[in-house]
């Protein structure tokens, strides 16, 4: 499979502190791939570095064949913060329709059609405000969403969503995906991890390991992936 | 830049503004109660209103459009907007300008209030006509917006941006001419007035006030306010970092 996102030897800092040290992956195209890690482990500087809004030390980082936050990139790729970025004093109709507007060829029927697939159609005239967490965080969703993009990079997109939410959600990325396009979701939920087609672990910095949850399981013989992390991360410290 | 995307974020930010009703009133009704102290406070002195009132007609829509922007623009920064902005198609100018733009709108019409109460309600008299006045209003609401958008980079909580007012706009009020005429301040004071935009915003003012057709003076006023808008706004776009640490 041909890759969407090329991350060579990437090294930032963040302040005096290294977050990300020479860092490498590369991520295939049409799939959902799973960035793992415990809260500060560098995910979210990951993901700024492919969406092009992270200064970067070192390396590269090369997105559908192109420098990561090229113009054209822009167009192509969307991105959804860990904290949501909407605008709280308009509706959530406002917001999508207006994020929508951004991009060339895409409509408010699409806007529309984003807000019910995240299952905010009977809030859509509602102040984002107003709303409640989850409803807040999938507001988010939707304005990443609404241009259909071919990169989909989404920081913790389903943090404190009801089950069949989530899973409706889960649903999605994947039908996407199938559809072609490549979905980069992070968590620190290790339930999730066995949705995705391939796993990104990261620790302190480090990718620790970069495989398919199958293969992930069958290397480490764990029962599951909670347990097959714990077992790399043990037996990457006892080399050290 | 793209027309489309400078218009659509112009209609975003005014529907923002839309949504809150009670800022709406402030700006429209803040100016009236402002005026009407000035109008009372120098009700047995003729002429001083004429002259004073004149003058806050250009000053209540630069330091109110400076305060409103710097905090929406600290807004964008804080809740991420600002980056997820950047991450599309838009261009930085399109947001730069579509401030301006939209908060110059809203300009309009707070200018439009006030003056039409100093004219009609206060006897407000000058030999120039009141669309020059409105027009001169604007361009210093303008001015405020693209001061807003710059001192906001320098700003990161609300605390902070609010203090930029008495760095960037008192120093303006003081020197432009209001309280000492320029030609009495001391030379270094009058040397750094030279520099401020709101003095040339006040001059323009006083030609209007002086003078019944629009004088040569004026229009090189308001082309020097023009001037510092770009000027503004150049280094407004000079802060915003498509990439950050």
């Amino acid at each position: 499979m041909e890759a969407a996102i090329e991350v060579r030897d990437l090294v930032v800092k963040r302040g005096k502190r290294r977050v990300l040290h020479g860092l490498n992956c590369s991520i295939p195209s049409g799939s959902v791939t799973g960035l793992l890690g415990p809260s500060g482990s560098g995910k979210t500087t990951l993901m700024r570095a492919i969406v092009g809004v992270q200064l970067v030390e070192s390396g590269s980082v090369t997105v559908l064949g192109e420098p990561a936050g090229s113009r054209r990139n822009r167009g192509r790729i969307g991105y959804l913060t860990q904290d949501p970025s909407v605008y709280p004093d308009l509706t959530v109709r406002e917001n999508a329709r207006y994020f929508a507007s951004l991009y060339d060829g895409v409509t408010a029927a699409d806007a529309d059609a984003v807000i019910a697939n995240v299952g905010l159609a009977d809030q859509a005239t509602q102040l984002v405000g107003t709303l409640s967490g989850g409803q807040h965080a999938r507001a988010s969703l939707a304005c990443a969403l609404v241009s259909r993009p071919p990169v989909l990079i989404l920081d913790e997109p389903t943090v404190g969503q009801d089950p069949v939410l989530r899973e409706d959600l889960w649903n999605q990325f994947r039908a996407t995906a199938a559809a072609g396009t490549t979905v980069v979701v992070s968590s620190h939920v290790m339930d999730e991890a066995s949705r995705c087609d391939r796993l990104l672990l990261i620790r302190e910095g480090e990718l620790v390991a970069d495989d398919s949850p199958e293969a992930i399981l069958a290397m480490t013989g764990a029962k599951d992936l909670e347990a097959s992390f714990l077992h790399i991360i043990r037996s990457r410290e006892s080399v050290r | 830049m793209s027309p489309r995307i400078l218009a659509n974020t112009t209609s975003r930010i005014l529907r923002q503004l839309r949504h809150d009703h009670r800022t709406i009133g402030l700006m429209v009704v803040v100016p009236i109660v402002l005026l009407t102290i000035l109008y009372f406070m120098f009700e047995d002195a003729p002429g001083v209103f004429d002259r004073i009132g004149l003058i806050m007609l250009g000053v209540f829509p630069f330091v109110i459009m400076f305060l409103i922007t710097s905090i929406a623009m600290l807004r964008e920064r804080t809740t991420g907007t600002l980056e997820r902005l950047l991450t599309t198609p838009m261009h930085k100018a399109d947001l730069l300008f579509a401030y301006g733009i939209a908060f110059g709108i809203a300009a309009a019409v707070q200018a439009a209030v006030a003056a039409s109460v100093a004219y009609f309600l206060y006897d407000l008299d000058t030999q120039g006509t009141k669309g020059l006045v409105i027009l001169i209003a604007i361009a210093n609401a303008v001015l405020g917006v693209a001061l807003g958008l710059f001192s906001s980079a320098f700003a990161r909580t609300e605390f902070q941006a609010v203090q930029f007012m008495p760095i960037v706009v008192l120093p303006q009020i003081l020197l432009c001419g209001l309280f000492v005429p320029r030609e009495q301040m001391a030379g270094w004071l009058q040397a750094i007035s030279d520099v401020l935009p709101m003095t040339y915003a006040v001059e323009a003012l006083q030609e209007v006030g002086a003078n019944a057709e629009a004088t040569d003076t004026l229009w090189r006023d308001l082309g020097i306010v023009a001037g510092c808008v770009v000027v503004a706004l150049a280094l407004a776009a000079a802060t915003l970092r498509r990439r950050s640490p």
